[in-house]
C-alpha cells in the first residue's frame, strides 16, 4: 500500500498518496483551482497555461500547482492575493487573443474559460490589453476537422492525445510567438483514416476549438 | 512572421525537382535519429534555398515522423523559409530605426503592389517579400534593399518606380541577349498586370 501525507489546502486538511500530483489531489477533494492545460497522464505536466498557481508554505512565490508533486506534509493556500492577481493576469492574456462570442460558441455553458472567469469573478474581458486575432479565422485544411484559432487557448491538450493516441502525429503546434496555431500538415482526404473514428482532440478540447466537419 | 500555406507554394522548376531527387541519397548518410531533424532541414534549405512541401515530406518519410512534426518544427525558426527567394528579393527593414520611421508602411506598399504577403514570393518568382531587422544604416531609415540595391529614405511613392525600374531593367536586358543572338526563341510577351 502507497503511503500517505496529510496536506492542508486552505485550511482544510486532506489526506494523500505520497507522491501524488497537488492539482489533481486538490480537485479530487472538491478544491477548485483554475487549469487548462494540466492532463493527468502527462508527466512532466505542461504548465503552460499558467493558472493553477498556488502559495505553498516554504516556498518564495506561487508555483504552478501542476507541477507540486506531494511527499511531505504541506501548507497550501489557493486564494491569496498574489495568486489571484497572477491568475486575473493570465485570464486576460488569453482573452486577449480570444474571440469572446459566447452565444454563437458550442462551449458556451460547458466552456473552461467561462468557468474561471465565473469562478474569479471577474468579466470576460481582456481588461486593457489590445485584442489580437489571427487569420483566417477557421482553418479548414483538415479532412474531418475544423480549427479556430482565434478560440484556441493553446493549452496543448489535442495536441498530446494526438502523440499519445497515434504514431504518425496529426496535430502539432505550428509557427510561434502571437502566431502560434495548432496544425495538421501534409494531410490529404484520404490520408487521415485514423482521424475519422478519434474525436480524442475534440473531446479534449476545453473551448470547443476543434469541431468536427 | 512568414506566412505559409502549402496551397499558395508555386510549383517546383525541374532544377528543383532534380535537386530533389539528389536530396533523397544524402539524406541517407545524415542518419535517422529524431535529433538530425534540424541539421536536416537546414541542409535541405541550403540545396534549394527554400523547403517545398516535397521536401518536408521527404524529411519526414526520411525520420519516419509525421509531415506535420517536420512542419511544426520547421516553422517554429525564422531561419527556415517556405517560398522561393524571387529574383529580386526585396528586403524591408524594420529595425529599431526604421520602424520609428515608418518601415511597416514601406512594407506594406510593396505588400500591396506585389499582391503577396512577406515571406512570399510572386507567381513568376521575379520578387519576394522579406521583413529583416537592421541592415547597418540606420541613418538612412526607412531603408529597403532590392536585389543588390539598397534604397534609403524611402517613401511609400518610391515603391511603384522601384518595382517598374527592375522591370524595365530586365526586358532591356532581354532585349540585348535577343540582338547578341537572334537565333533565340522570342520569349512570351510579359502577361500583364
Amino acid at each position: 500500500m502507497t503511503e500517505s501525507v496529510s496536506i492542508t489546502v486552505d485550511d482544510k486538511t486532506i489526506v494523500v498518496a505520497k507522491g501524488a500530483n497537488l492539482l489533481s489531489a486538490s480537485l479530487a477533494n472538491g478544491i477548485y483551482i483554475p487549469h487548462l492545460c494540466y492532463m493527468e497522464h502527462l508527466q512532466p505536466a505542461a504548465a503552460s497555461c499558467r493558472l493553477c498557481f498556488v502559495e505553498v508554505d516554504g516556498r518564495s512565490g506561487p508555483v504552478p500547482a501542476c507541477t507540486v508533486t506531494v511527499e511531505e506534509p504541506l501548507t497550501v493556500r489557493t486564494d491569496a492575493p498574489a495568486v489571484r492577481r497572477l491568475q486575473k493576469a493570465g485570464l486576460q492574456l488569453l482573452l486577449s487573443v480570444h474571440r469572446v462570442e459566447c452565444k454563437n460558441c458550442p462551449a458556451n455553458r460547458r466552456c473552461e474559460l467561462q468557468r474561471i472567469a465565473k469562478f474569479l469573478k471577474v468579466g470576460l474581458k481582456p481588461g486593457k490589453l489590445a485584442q489580437r486575432f489571427k487569420q483566417p479565422e477557421i482553418d479548414a485544411s483538415h479532412p474531418c476537422l475544423n480549427y479556430y484559432p482565434n478560440r484556441c487557448v493553446l493549452c496543448g491538450k489535442c495536441v498530446h492525445v494526438c502523440r499519445a493516441q497515434h504514431r504518425d502525429v496529426v496535430l502539432t503546434f505550428a509557427r510561434r510567438g502571437f502566431d502560434t496555431v495548432v496544425g495538421c500538415y501534409g494531410l490529404s482526404g484520404s490520408s487521415a483514416p485514423s482521424c475519422r473514428d478519434c474525436r480524442a482532440c475534440i473531446d479534449v478540447c476545453p473551448v470547443s476549438a476543434l469541431l468536427p466537419k | 512572421m512568414a506566412s505559409f500555406d502549402p496551397a499558395e507554394a508555386p510549383d517546383l522548376t525541374d532544377e528543383e525537382l532534380k535537386t530533389l531527387d539528389d536530396l533523397k541519397s544524402q539524406l541517407e548518410q545524415m542518419g535517422r535519429e529524431r535529433g538530425r531533424l534540424i541539421p536536416m532541414l537546414q541542409f535541405v534549405q541550403d540545396s534549394l534555398a527554400y523547403l517545398p512541401p516535397p521536401a518536408i515530406r521527404l524529411v519526414a518519410d526520411h525520420l519516419e515522423i509525421s509531415a506535420s512534426e517536420v512542419y511544426g518544427v520547421a516553422t517554429f525558426y525564422n531561419q527556415f523559409r517556405f517560398n522561393p527567394p524571387g529574383r529580386h528579393p526585396i528586403k524591408v527593414c524594420l529595425g529599431t530605426a526604421c520602424h520609428v520611421k515608418g518601415g511597416e508602411i514601406i512594407l506594406e506598399n510593396f505588400e500591396r503592389k506585389l499582391q503577396i504577403k512577406d515571406g512570399q514570393t510572386t507567381a513568376d518568382r521575379e520578387f519576394s517579400i522579406d521583413r529583416v531587422a537592421c541592415v547597418g544604416c540606420c541613418a538612412l531609415a526607412p531603408v529597403a534593399i532590392v536585389g543588390e540595391t539598397l534604397y534609403g529614405k524611402m517613401q511609400p511613392s518610391k515603391v511603384e518606380g522601384i518595382v517598374l525600374r527592375v522591370k524595365i531593367e530586365k526586358e532591356q536586358q532581354e532585349r540585348e541577349t535577343r540582338q547578341h543572338e537572334p537565333n533565340l526563341p522570342t520569349p512570351l510577351p510579359p502577361t500583364s498586370e
